[in-house]
């Protein structure tokens, strides 16, 4: 099961080679998640309107590897943005990765960043 | 770096890691684990809820990844099998050596097998690993398949009844047997053991004390216990359950120093015989004793990682306390202290009720000031209570059975007072050793502010979790003192209850979250504030889920059921579970036209599973069109009224209950509240429908209808509460409506109707003067409250279809038509299930 999770690596904004055009700021619900694909990757990316600001993550929840982190909720904790996996509520920092209510294995993130009205996550191939 | 090698990955072995990956020095030390089971250490204390689905992996003590990351190289399924001492090397079975400089033995125990004749037979087992676990539900497998049921559990003990728990979860008939005149012998009296006999018997599994086994009957299989007194048990397999040998092997063949019955001799630093060798848990013998309990294992682990790392003053307590608390088959069970004491200079003073089933003892110095200890059966509820009373040798009150009857008369409330009245040191958290002042500390300091915060910053509450009442109480207390309200506030966010933001969502007539969050909370939000949110303006506004989709409860979202491997169930309404023979030709063809494993459910009506979120639409495209709508089972919504077939068909039905559950599912469909809502109608009170198990239950009977409320299945079922008898149809309804209204008024989230009801001062007393004699003068608003909801209701499913937007998010993919490539089903029984977790 391990292999699945092979494929994503968390990218910082300075390692980023490509910057894809995911899809339309509309296309993504306000202050929720939606998923797209790239490549072989299968990745979440979420819209926190009331910061005006967006994050990315792997789909793919570290827990049961079902591919299901971006029909999760968002919020925050103690200010740090999470995301809460649909199937049993972990939850996980969208800024490190980090899971914040047990220790399973922190998941990959990605750069996010708006051109007018487009999309764009940051990948290093 | 030195090199630290420990040999056995069980709970404590894991716990020494944990310890030493905590400390202060680890970064000096090079840490190798060898286990010799196939999987990382799991939770041996909870093995029986293997058969409850837990699986392995919910029982492992870590997340796969945890060694790694903390630099520990861990080898599963190696046996080492030679220590060499004088090069402080050891062996694995293949010859391959590891050098070290600090040896750790935590190889635990093995299950004990009496030299009975025979327990080479087949069917004959020991309980002690998930191997041996898959073994007996194999066997029980083919034994069911042959008819025989019959299973014995050797051992009354703590381990016995476990086993036998596990056995009888297995749909056997359990039979324990029990060489001593009791149960639990090592920590019950006679009185204890015979309550804890006719708790367990009235569950149906059977017990046999003073029962020796001479052999095992049977030729090759296993046939029957011959006891030595010339009677027999006949029964198709045994589980050995009597005790543990601890796993000294490896080192008595090394030299180190064992006891006379095993166990590796350690002194009070954990250290063995040999100064770079230290044992702990079930293999070490300390004070000439083997511990086969969790805590004092847990706390060698603490001072063998002292005591390596060179804080020396750091050693094992002279008196290890073996109190225990537990829940056996379903019943409290807890010993504490000298709980057997029978000496002159204490006295016993004993609690017996046969009708609820309730034995407390205590004992009692002569002159009445201290507590020695103490059993408690059936209601363990006051042992966090008076193990601190007894642990910290507080002074008890004038009349010492208060401890155990209460303070009849007066209400003092808890037993011991104040809370804050026990000194710092005492242990609160036995699991973590964690104590008084370090739970208070954390929140002196500031570090944290709420239960959760202390849980996760002093690991208190997260072993067997039963001092989780007492933790909740020092941290209310602590904030208390420090001028900080303490309230059950719904999350971070939120500075309130449930019930006064219904209030203010109402007051303000609030219908976006934001403007909820902006004016009366802070942050983000969560995923517990926004649901909250979501179904209070449910409950007053009569949206639907659909409104504003990102607070929605993921269920809520997509209008359906996430399933094990992320694709979604489907259940359109079946109202009481009636159904012409041509709607259900149509739920056959949709089932088979998007290939969806298909099932009754226990409420009467049709699940489809393995839809993909794309099919959701189409699937319900198709359903509604042929006349069906949404069912609500993803919903905190009223699912069914189930029905029996009452007098249309029955010929001993006293009353239409059909008619009558279509009539209420049909009126309460929809219909969004604090938790799930279930309901009943039964024709007579043969209760087919068991509409006693049920939030709201209707039975028939001379002269009209008696309404029951409160009750669910579930983990803890509860049979509902008669509100009113003879009740004809309006009457019902009228009760029902006030009642469901003033419930999604007041209760917490997910807060099921008998939790609640629990929580009403007064009861059901209270409750029939509310909804029945208008005692808080609000009957007429409820109505008209629910009067609304019911008239604006819409299937939330139908608006769904119908609208472009909504349809958005059906797609697993934003920028790409494709499906999610990662779902893969296997066959089962000529349908499909979700490949395995791994």
């Amino acid at each position: 099961m391990e292999e699945i999770l092979e494929i994503y690596k968390t990218t910082s904004i300075e390692d980023v080679t490509v910057w894809y055009k995911a899809a339309r700021v509309d296309d993504f619900p306000k202050n929720g998640g939606a998923c797209i694909k790239y490549k072989e990757k299968q990745i979440a990316v979420f819209n926190f309107e009331r910061k005006n600001t967006w994050y990315a993550c792997q789909n793919v929840c570290p827990h049961k590897m079902e591919m299901v982190l971006s029909r999760g909720m968002i919020g925050d904790q103690n200010n740090i943005p999470k995301v809460a996996c649909p199937m049993h509520k972990k939850t996980f920092s969208l800024v490190d990765g980090k899971n914040l209510n047990g220790d399973l294995a922190p998941i990959a993130t990605y750069p996010v960043k708006i051109e007018g009205d487009s999309v764009y996550i940051g990948f290093s191939e | 770096m030195k090199k630290v090698v420990v040999i056995g990955n069980g709970m404590v072995g894991y716990k020494f890691c944990e310890k030493f990956v905590a400390s202060k020095k680890f970064s000096e030390y090079e840490l190798t684990v060898f286990g010799e089971e196939s999987r990382r250490a799991y939770d041996r204390v909870h093995l029986s809820e293997y058969y409850t689905g837990k699986t392995a992996e919910d029982l492992s003590m870590s997340s796969a990844t945890w060694y790694e990351e903390n630099n520990i190289d861990l080898h599963t399924s190696e046996m080492i099998t030679e220590i060499n001492r004088y090069e402080k090397k050891v062996a694995n079975h293949r010859g391959t050596t590891y050098s070290y400089d600090y040896l750790v033995l935590a190889t635990g125990s093995s299950a004990f097998v009496p030299p009975i004749p025979g327990v080479e037979k087949e069917g004959v087992f020991v309980y002690r690993t998930i191997e041996d676990l898959e073994a007996i539900e194999a066997y029980a497998k083919t034994l069911k398949y042959k008819g025989k049921i019959q299973a014995a559990v050797l051992g009354g003990g703590l381990l016995g009844l476990e086993a036998a728990n596990a056995v009888k979860e297995l749909g056997l008939e359990a039979h324990i047997v029990e060489f001593a005149p009791r149960l639990m012998p090592r920590q019950l009296d006679q009185g204890g053991s015979d309550m804890l006999q006719a708790k367990i018997e009235n569950l149906g599994l059977h017990i046999h004390l003073n029962k020796q086994t001479n052999f095992i009957q049977g030729d090759k299989t296993i046939e029957g216990l011959q006891y030595i007194d010339d009677t027999e048990l006949k029964v198709d397999m045994l589980v050995i359950s009597a005790g543990i040998r601890p796993r000294d092997e490896v080192a008595r063949e090394s030299g180190l120093e064992v006891g006379l019955r095993g166990g590796i001799i350690v002194d009070n630093t954990m250290k063995t015989s040999d100064d770079h060798i230290y044992a702990i848990g079930e293999v070490a013998l300390y004070n000439n004793m083997i511990y086969g309990l969790v805590a004092p294992g847990y706390d060698m682990s603490e001072v063998a990682v002292s005591q390596i790392t060179g804080e020396t003053d750091h050693t094992m307590t002279a008196h290890i306390d073996m109190s225990t608390q537990l829940k056996l088959i379903g019943t409290e069970v807890a010993s504490f202290g000298d709980a057997l004491y029978d000496g002159d200079d204490a006295d016993a003073i004993v609690y017996k009720n046969k009708r609820s089933r309730v034995y407390k003892r205590i004992n009692v110095s002569k002159d009445g000031s201290r507590l020695l200890g103490g059993i408690l059966v059936g209601d363990s509820s006051d042992y966090n209570a008076l193990f601190q009373i007894y642990n910290t040798a507080m002074k008890l009150p004038e009349n010492p059975e208060d401890l155990i009857l209460g303070n009849r008369g007066s209400d003092t409330g808890s037993l011991l007072g104040n809370v804050m009245d026990l000194p710092d040191d005492a242990q609160i958290c036995s699991c973590e050793s964690v104590s008084k002042s370090a739970i208070c500390g954390v929140i002196q300091d500031g570090s944290c502010d709420t239960l959760g915060g202390v849980i996760t910053c002093t690991k208190a509450a997260t072993g067997c979790g039963g001092c989780k009442p007492m933790v909740k109480d020092l941290v209310d207390a602590t904030l208390k003192s420090l001028g900080k309200e303490v309230k059950d506030t719904i999350c971070e966010h939120f500075e309130f209850n449930r019930q006064e933001l219904f209030d203010i969502i109402k007051l303000k007539k609030y219908r976006k979250y934001d403007d909820v969050i902006d004016h009366h909370g802070q942050g983000d939000g969560c995923e517990v504030c926004k649901p909250v949110i979501a179904s209070i303006m449910a409950s007053i506004y009569a949206d639907t889920a659909n409104k504003e989709e990102a607070i929605q409860d993921s269920n809520d979202r997509f209008l359906a059921n996430i399933q094990r491997n992320g694709t979604y169930s489907v259940v359109p309404r079946i109202p009481a579970g009636e159904i012409t023979p041509d709607k259900l030709i149509v739920l056959g063809e949709v089932g088979k036209k998007y290939d969806l494993y298909t099932k009754i459910t226990g409420g009467q009506r049709v699940d489809f599973f393995g839809a993909r979120l794309d099919q959701l639409p189409k699937i319900w495209k198709d359903l509604i069109d042929h006349g069906f709508e949404s069912g609500h089972a993803y919903g905190k919504s009223l699912r069914t009224v189930k029905s029996c077939v009452g007098s249309t068909w029955c010929r001993y039905g006293m009353d239409e209950s059909v008619s009558f559950a279509i009539e209420l599912e049909e009126r309460y469909k929809g219909l969004r509240s604090p938790h799930k809502l279930k309901g009943g109608v039964s024709g007579c009170i043969r209760e087919c429908a068991e509409a006693r198990c049920k939030d709201f239950g209707v039975i028939a009977v001379e002269g009209g209808w008696n309404l029951y409320l409160c009750g669910n299945g579930g983990a803890n079922p509860k049979h509902a509460e008669l509100l009113a008898e003879q009740i004809d149809n309006e009457t019902v309804i009228k009760y029902l409506d006030r009642f469901l209204m003033f419930y999604i008024r007041t209760a917490a989230p997910l807060q099921r109707t008998a939790k609640w009801l629990d929580t009403l001062e007064g009861g059901i007393e209270y409750l029939k003067e509310v909804v029945m004699n208008d005692k808080l003068g609000l009957t007429e608003e409820l109505e008209a409250e629910i009067s609304k909801l019911i008239n604006n209701f819409q299937c939330e499913w139908t608006q769904a279809i119908e609208d472009e937007e909504i349809m958005k998010r059906f797609n697993h993919f934003v920028n790409s038509e494709e499906t999610d490539d990662n779902l893969v089903f296997v066959p089962l029984r000529d349908q499909k299930m979700p490949e395995h977790w791994k």
